[in-house]
C-alpha cells in the first residue's frame, strides 16, 4: 500500500511526547513587551522619572538585592499613588478585553466576535448613560457608574442569550450572534435617546464612552481584581475545550464535550470580565480583536497559545495605548479608545499583510 | 456478540418523522452499510446512535441504552466520521488527531504524552505519519480524510460510524480510504456502521446492507439480496444493472434511460 516516503527531516527536533505549546521565542517576546510597556508607563508623564530610575526603585523593594531607591519623596508618591494604579488598571483592562475577545471568537467560531458583540457594551453604555444623564445617585454618582455599567452589560448578554436560546435552542452560534446584534441595536437606540434627551450631559457621556483610565488610585484596581481573577481562571481552564469547539458543535459533542454548557460557562466568564473592564474604563474598542488575531498570525492558532498570550500582550498593549493617550496632546488627554483604534488598526494591517491568512 | 441493537427507532426533527421504526442489529466486528436515496434518514440514524439527537425506541450499545449513558461515555464507545468534517485549517494534523483523545481526558484536562503517542500511532496506522506536522488546510481531500479517520482511531472506540466517508474523493482515494477501514476492522476488531452513496462500494465492503427509504427500513440482508435491480429502481428511481462476479464482487452500474439516450443520438 501507500507507504509514506521517508519522513526523516520532517519531524521537528522537539520532544516527541508533547504537543507544541508557546514557543520560547514568543514567550520571551511577550514577556519583554509587557516589561517594557510597564516601565515606560511608569516612567513617562508630566514629571519624567526615567526608566532606569523606575527600575531601580522597583528593585529596591526586593529584599536582599541591596538596591537603594533613587527617587525623592514626591517622585515616590507620583510613581506609587498616581502612575502605578493607572498602569495596573491598564494591564487588567487590556488583559481582560483581549482574553475575552479570544474566548468569544473561539466559542462562536467567528473571527469578528468580540466583547461588544453580545450586547455587553451596549448594555454597559446604557447603564452608565442613565446614571450620568439623570444624575442618579447624586454626589455618589461617580461610584454608581461602574455598578450601572456592570448591570447593563450582564443584562444585555442575558437578554441576547435568552433570545438566542428561545429561537435556536442554544445550539446554533449564528442565532446567538444575531440575537446579540439585535439586543445591542435596541440598547444603543435607547442609549442615544437618553443621551440626546439630556443635552447638558452629552460631553460627559461621550468621554466615558470613548474610554479613559483615569483612576481614583488603587480603589478601582481593588474593585476590578476579583472579577478579573475569576474570569481569567475560568477562561484559561477552558482553553483546550475551545480548541475542541473548533471542529464545530456536532463533532465536539461526538467527542464527548457538553457543548451548550461549555459555551454558557465561557460566555459568562468572558462577559463578567468584560463588564468589569467596561464599567471602570469605558468602551475601549479593538483590543479584543487585534490582540488575539495578532497572536494567531505570529505565534500559533491553538487556544493553548492564544489565551495565555492574549492576557500578557493585551495588558501591555493597553498600557502603551494609555501612555500615548495621556502624552500626545498633554496636558489634555485623548480618549484611549481613539488611540487603540488609531494605532491598532495600521499595526494590525501590517501584520495581516506580512503573514498568511488565519481563521479563529 | 451484538455490538449494537437498534429497535423501533424513531427520530423527529422539527415535527417531521425522519426515522420511523427502524430495527437493526450489528455483530461485533461486522460492517453494516446503510443505503437509500437522499433524505432516507441514514445520517439521522447515525446521529441518533452517537447520541447527537433525541430519539424514541431503543439503541443498545454493548448492553447499555445510549440515552442513559453520559456524553463522554458514548464518545469512548462510538467514533463518528461526519460527511463534511469541520476542518480548522491552521491546526496541525497531529493537534487535530489528538482531539480524538478528548473523551479519555477530564472535563478540561490536557492531553499527556500517552495521548500524543496514541495519536501518532493512529496516524502511522493510516499511513499518514508523514502528515503529522502539516497544516490541515494544506492537505488534499484524500489526506484530509486520513486525518479525520486517524482522529476516529485515536478515539479508541469500538464502533465506527461513517457518514458517506468517500463523498468528496476521487476513485483512487475512495478505494484507499475504504481499504483502510476494512483493514482496521480486521486488525482492531472495529465494528462499522456506515451510510453509503456508492452502491458498488456498499456491496463490496459491507457484509450486510439495510436499504432505507422515507425513514423506514425498505429491505435488509446480504448485499446480493438488497442490491437488486428492482429494489434500486423502486427506491432510487434509477435504472441500473447489477453485475456479480466471483472475483470482482458486486457492481451496480447505472444505465442511461432509453428516451434520453435516443434524444441525444439525434
Amino acid at each position: 500500500m501507500l507507504r509514506a516516503a521517508s519522513p526523516r527531516g520532517r519531524l521537528p527536533a522537539r520532544a516527541a511526547g508533547a504537543l507544541p505549546g508557546i514557543s520560547a521565542r514568543w514567550a520571551v517576546a511577550a514577556a519583554l513587551f509587557l516589561l517594557v510597556s510597564v516601565l515606560l508607563g511608569l516612567a513617562i508623564g508630566p514629571v519624567g522619572l526615567g526608566t532606569g530610575r523606575v527600575a531601580r526603585e522597583v528593585l529596591s523593594h526586593v529584599p536582599f538585592l541591596g538596591v537603594s531607591s533613587p527617587l525623592s519623596e514626591t517622585e515616590d508618591a507620583i510613581l506609587w499613588e498616581l502612575r502605578a494604579p493607572r498602569v495596573v488598571l491598564g494591564l487588567l483592562v487590556g488583559a481582560m478585553l483581549a482574553a475575552a475577545g479570544a474566548s468569544y471568537q473561539g466559542v462562536f467560531r467567528n473571527p469578528l466576535a468580540d466583547p461588544y458583540l453580545l450586547g455587553a457594551a451596549a448594555g454597559a453604555g446604557l447603564g452608565a448613560t442613565l446614571v450620568i444623564a439623570y444624575e442618579l445617585g447624586g454626589a455618589a454618582g461617580r461610584d454608581l457608574r461602574p455598578v450601572a455599567a456592570f448591570l447593563g452589560a450582564m443584562g444585555g448578554v442575558t437578554a441576547a442569550y435568552v433570545l438566542g436560546r428561545s429561537v435556536g435552542g442554544g445550539r446554533s452560534t449564528a442565532t446567538l450572534i444575531l440575537a446579540g446584534v439585535t439586543v445591542a441595536a435596541f440598547l444603543t437606540a435607547l442609549q442615544t435617546f437618553v443621551q440626546q434627551h439630556r443635552t447638558d450631559t452629552v460631553q460627559e457621556v461621550y468621554s466615558w464612552i470613548l474610554g479613559q483610565l483615569e483612576t481614583s488610585g488603587w480603589g478601582d484596581v481593588v474593585v476590578m481584581l476579583p472579577y478579573v481573577a475569576v474570569s481569567s481562571v475560568v477562561l484559561l481552564w477552558h482553553r483546550r475545550l475551545l480548541d475542541v469547539l473548533a471542529v464545530g458543535d456536532d463533532e465536539a459533542a461526538s467527542l464527548g464535550v457538553p457543548v451548550a454548557r461549555v459555551r454558557l460557562i465561557v460566555v459568562a466568564a468572558a462577559t463578567l470580565g468584560t463588564a468589569a473592564a467596561v464599567a471602570l474604563s469605558g468602551l475601549i474598542a479593538f483590543v479584543g480583536i487585534i490582540v488575539p488575531h495578532a497572536i494567531r498570525l505570529l505565534a500559533g492558532t491553538s487556544y493553548r497559545i492564544v489565551l495565555p498570550l492574549s492576557f500578557v500582550v493585551g495588558g501591555g498593549f493597553l498600557v502603551l495605548a494609555d501612555l500615548l493617550a495621556r502624552t500626545v496632546i498633554a496636558p489634555a488627554e485623548l480618549p484611549i479608545g481613539v488611540v487603540t483604534a488609531f494605532f491598532g488598526a495600521p499595526f494590525f494591517a501590517v501584520i495581516l499583510r506580512t503573514t498568511r491568512t488565519v481563521g479563529p | 456478540m451484538t455490538a449494537l441493537a437498534v429497535e423501533r427507532l424513531g427520530v423527529d426533527l422539527d415535527g417531521v418523522r425522519v426515522v420511523d421504526g427502524v430495527t437493526l442489529d450489528l455483530e461485533r466486528g461486522g460492517w453494516l452499510g446503510l443505503i437509500g436515496p437522499n433524505g432516507a434518514g441514514k445520517t439521522t440514524l447515525l446521529r441518533a446512535v452517537a447520541r447527537l439527537v433525541p430519539y424514541d425506541g431503543s439503541i443498545v450499545l454493548d448492553g447499555d441504552e445510549v440515552a442513559s449513558l453520559r456524553r463522554r461515555e458514548v464518545a469512548r464507545r462510538v467514533a463518528v466520521v461526519p460527511q463534511i468534517p469541520v476542518i480548522p485549517p491552521d491546526a496541525s494534523v497531529l493537534e487535530y488527531v489528538v482531539l480524538g483523545r478528548t473523551p479519555h481526558l477530564g472535563y478540561a484536562g490536557s492531553p499527556g504524552p500517552g495521548d500524543v503517542t496514541t495519536a501518532r500511532s493512529a496516524l502511522a496506522r493510516l499511513d499518514a505519519a508523514h502528515l503529522a506536522d502539516r497544516r490541515l488546510g494544506s492537505l488534499s481531500g484524500g489526506e484530509r480524510q486520513r486525518a479525520v479517520l486517524a482522529r476516529a482511531v485515536a478515539q479508541d472506540a469500538e464502533l465506527l460510524l461513517l457518514d458517506e466517508p468517500t463523498s468528496a474523493l476521487d476513485v483512487g482515494a475512495q478505494q484507499q480510504v475504504l481499504e483502510l477501514v476494512a483493514s482496521l476492522r480486521a486488525d482492531r476488531g472495529l465494528t462499522v456502521l456506515s451510510a453509503m452513496h456508492d452502491l458498488t462500494h456498499a456491496g463490496q465492503y459491507a457484509d450486510r446492507l439495510v436499504l432505507m427509504d422515507g425513514g423506514r427500513e425498505a429491505a435488509s440482508g446480504r448485499p446480493h439480496e438488497v442490491l437488486t435491480e428492482e429494489l434500486v429502481a423502486r427506491h432510487y428511481g434509477a435504472e441500473v444493472r447489477v453485475l456479480s462476479d466471483a472475483e470482482a464482487g458486486i457492481a451496480v452500474v447505472p444505465l442511461r434511460p432509453r428516451v434520453k439516450a435516443e434524444e441525444t443520438v439525434s
